[in-house]
């Protein structure tokens, strides 16, 4: 288990308060002008260096990403966006750094800001985070009067001004374009990429968009340094991250742990274990709803990082866990889960728009055993039709899960779906709609 | 997308109150010169929290005037959001996340009790108009779960017993206390804690 003084949230549980006071006895605000001292290049080094991916779901490295930005400020202002639009089904990590650690995430923002020279940091916030949006509008005012962000920021002598914007109950907003649309007042539609935000972006600025836990961690990432980061988990997969454990589990809960601990370790030791105990497990959701679950077999010795779960064909994502046991029927979850899907897409792709409604109503047929036994073959066939011809990854991302449903469980959905429409037997009636294919298959 | 429609009865007209003024304008200032129309999600927020929880037509077009664009444009950001009721929801207005997480803990016992306390259907008012209930898509709070918004504040780790106790309160005009229905503190594994032990303690 990672050590408590190598976590990063040291009050992801608000034992101690989240004011500006509390925070810089924890460590926040304390010297950030000696690490903007050392120049943007050494930040942004120091950043690769680190090999922090983006926590949003992607896995993009950070100093990669922040690498892209314009060297010099042209004629258009730089832009930094913080996306707080956490929507993802098992996902639920961001609200309590917005409640809790909100000055990690200002700080972040102010050192970000910096190394893409941006002086306007706009945090989008989903709309039903209303009190905690308000929170931290709470701790924006008080960084406000301590002179922490505005002119001068921290005596940084860098100026920055921090915004939140509200969405409003729209999943697709988490995509970074649609995000922009969003906050530039119109419906949440991803645009086509490239042009890619770092060079065109909001307002057609270069602009550069990070999760909001991603932010959070750079301040600490830069005392602490590098070495430190890069030392916990493993190459390329570094750093602590906060799993959400939701579904069929004891004590349901958010934790702060190192990359690639074991699966098994983080539902039983900290969500205390599955109901009905670990042979009840059926299968794992590793990374909120747009992953591929596991099944039981693979739970056993999977670690939780990029790069492992992409070799199980599915994905860490926002690390958002969803246990489901044996008391549950998989193929009813999938289908909720199809019909989240059919219900945030924004309708702008055929395939997507089309295909989301269809999948939804097929595994509701399924899960009742209405479907005839070829539409199990024609769903997996529908979810590649949407896969890859959509402007943005949210037609991965609802084609996914019930790619890894038919991967796991083809065989439960085939027990329960033995309908078959054609009539195989020669009945001798005078008449069969069917009948061009029974002569077929004579 | 949201399959929301505007309400039969529309109210003829739609001017913001001073306090609402005030906060529209102080949003147009947080968005650079000539771009003003980022702040029309906002000023939507603005408009329905002034008209009882719900955005008429006629304030979509004081909007689109106040922010001088096209009505049309203000219509598109009104319906493609969710969050935006463009018909009256009532004083208390009940949202249950029955996504999967939410699902699998136990959410439809949620909705039955809202069947049993508010209304038959969704979307529908109570008896009294003063309340009205609606299945939502995830609500981000799923270690929390099953949980429901009411307003602004979520209600967290419930079962039918307590839901029906938080509705009967709503129903008689009180706003009961918003978080954990288990008496847990924020999202820590109930009396499971393993981590941050010497904070805990300290």
């Amino acid at each position: 288990m990672l050590k408590d003084q190598d976590r990063i949230f040291q009050n992801l549980y608000n034992d101690l308060g989240s004011d500006v006071s509390s925070s810089q006895k924890r460590g926040d605000w304390v010297n950030t002008k000696d690490l903007t001292d050392k120049g943007r290049d050494w930040i942004i080094n120091e950043i690769k260096d680190s090999q922090l991916r983006g926590r949003g779901g992607a896995g993009f490295p950070t100093g990669l990403k922040w690498s892209f930005a314009p060297k010099e400020v042209g004629s258009r202002p730089h832009y930094l966006v913080i996306n707080g639009d956490e929507s993802e089904p098992g996902t639920c990590k961001d609200r309590d750094i917005l409640r809790f650690e909100p000055h990690k995430l200002i700080e972040g923002c102010l050192l970000a800001s910096y190394a893409v020279q941006a002086h306007v940091c706009y945090i989008y916030i989903r709309g039903e985070y209303f009190v905690d949006g308000q929170k931290l509008q709470k701790a924006i005012d008080e960084a406000y009067e301590k002179n922490l962000i505005g002119k001068n920021a921290a005596g940084t002598g860098w100026d920055l001004d921090i915004y939140i914007h509200y969405g409003a109950g729209a999943y697709i907003c988490g995509e970074e374009t649609a995000l922009l649309e969003s906050i530039e007042g119109k419906k949440g539609q991803p645009r086509l990429k490239p042009p890619f935000p770092a060079l065109i972006g909001l307002y057609g600025c270069p602009t550069i968009i990070n999760n909001v836990e991603t932010i959070a961690v750079v301040p600490t990432i830069l005392r602490r340094g590098a070495k430190w980061f890069s030392s916990l988990g493993r190459e390329k997969n570094t750093g602590t991250k906060i799993f959400c454990i939701s579904g069929n589990v004891n004590n349901p809960c958010n934790v702060e742990e190192e990359m690639n601990i074991p699966l098994k370790e983080l539902i039983e030791v900290h969500a205390g274990g599955v109901i009905g105990g670990w042979d009840n497990l059926q299968a794992v959701i590793p990374g909120g709803s747009s992953m591929p679950l596991i099944p039981k077999e693979k739970c056993e010795t999977l670690t939780m990082d990029f790069d492992s779960l992409v070799a199980e064909k599915s994905g860490l994502g926002t690390a958002g866990v969803v246990v489901i046991n044996k008391d549950q029927d998989i193929i009813k979850c999938m289908a909720r889960i199809a019909r989240f899907y059919k219900h945030e897409s924004c309708g702008q792709c055929t395939p997507c728009r089309e295909g989301s409604g269809w999948m939804w109503r097929m595994l509701e047929r399924m899960a009742k055993g209405e479907a005839s036994k070829d539409e199990v073959d024609m769903l997996g066939d529908v979810t590649k039709q949407i896969e890859g011809h959509t402007i943005c990854a949210f037609g991965e991302g609802s084609s996914w899960p019930v790619q890894g449903l038919l991967r796991h469980f083809k065989d439960e959905i085939k027990r329960r779906n033995k309908f078959d429409p054609i009539v195989r037997e020669n009945k001798n009636i005078p008449y069969l709609v069917d009948q061009h294919l029974l002569d077929k298959n004579a | 997308m949201s399959l929301k429609r505007p309400a039969k009865n529309q109210p003829e007209d739609f001017k913001f109150n001073s306090s609402s003024l005030e906060a529209a304008n102080k949003i147009i200032a947080n968005y650079p010169k000539e771009k003003q129309q980022s702040a029309v999600m906002a000023l939507l927020y603005i408009a329905q929290r002034q008209n009882n929880n719900w955005i008429p037509l006629a304030a979509m077009k004081y909007i689109a005037k106040f922010l001088d664009m096209p009505y049309i444009k203000v219509y598109e950001v009104a319906t493609f959001y969710s969050m935006y009721n463009l018909s009256p929801v009532g004083k208390y207005f009940v949202q249950v996340c029955t996504t999967t997480p939410c699902m699998i803990r136990g959410a439809n016992k949620l909705v039955e009790a809202c069947k049993e306390k508010i209304s038959e259907n969704e979307n529908e008012l109570s008896n009294d108009k003063s309340c009205s209930w609606m299945e939502v898509e995830c609500l981000g709070a799923c270690v929390n779960a099953p949980m429901m918004q009411i307003n602004d504040d979520y209600y967290e780790d419930l079962d039918k017993e307590k839901t029906l106790d938080i509705l009967d309160k709503i129903l008689n005009g009180e706003t009961p206390k918003p978080g954990s229905y288990r008496g847990r503190v924020n999202n820590e594994p109930e009396n499971n804690r393993k981590t941050l032990l010497d904070v805990k303690n300290a």
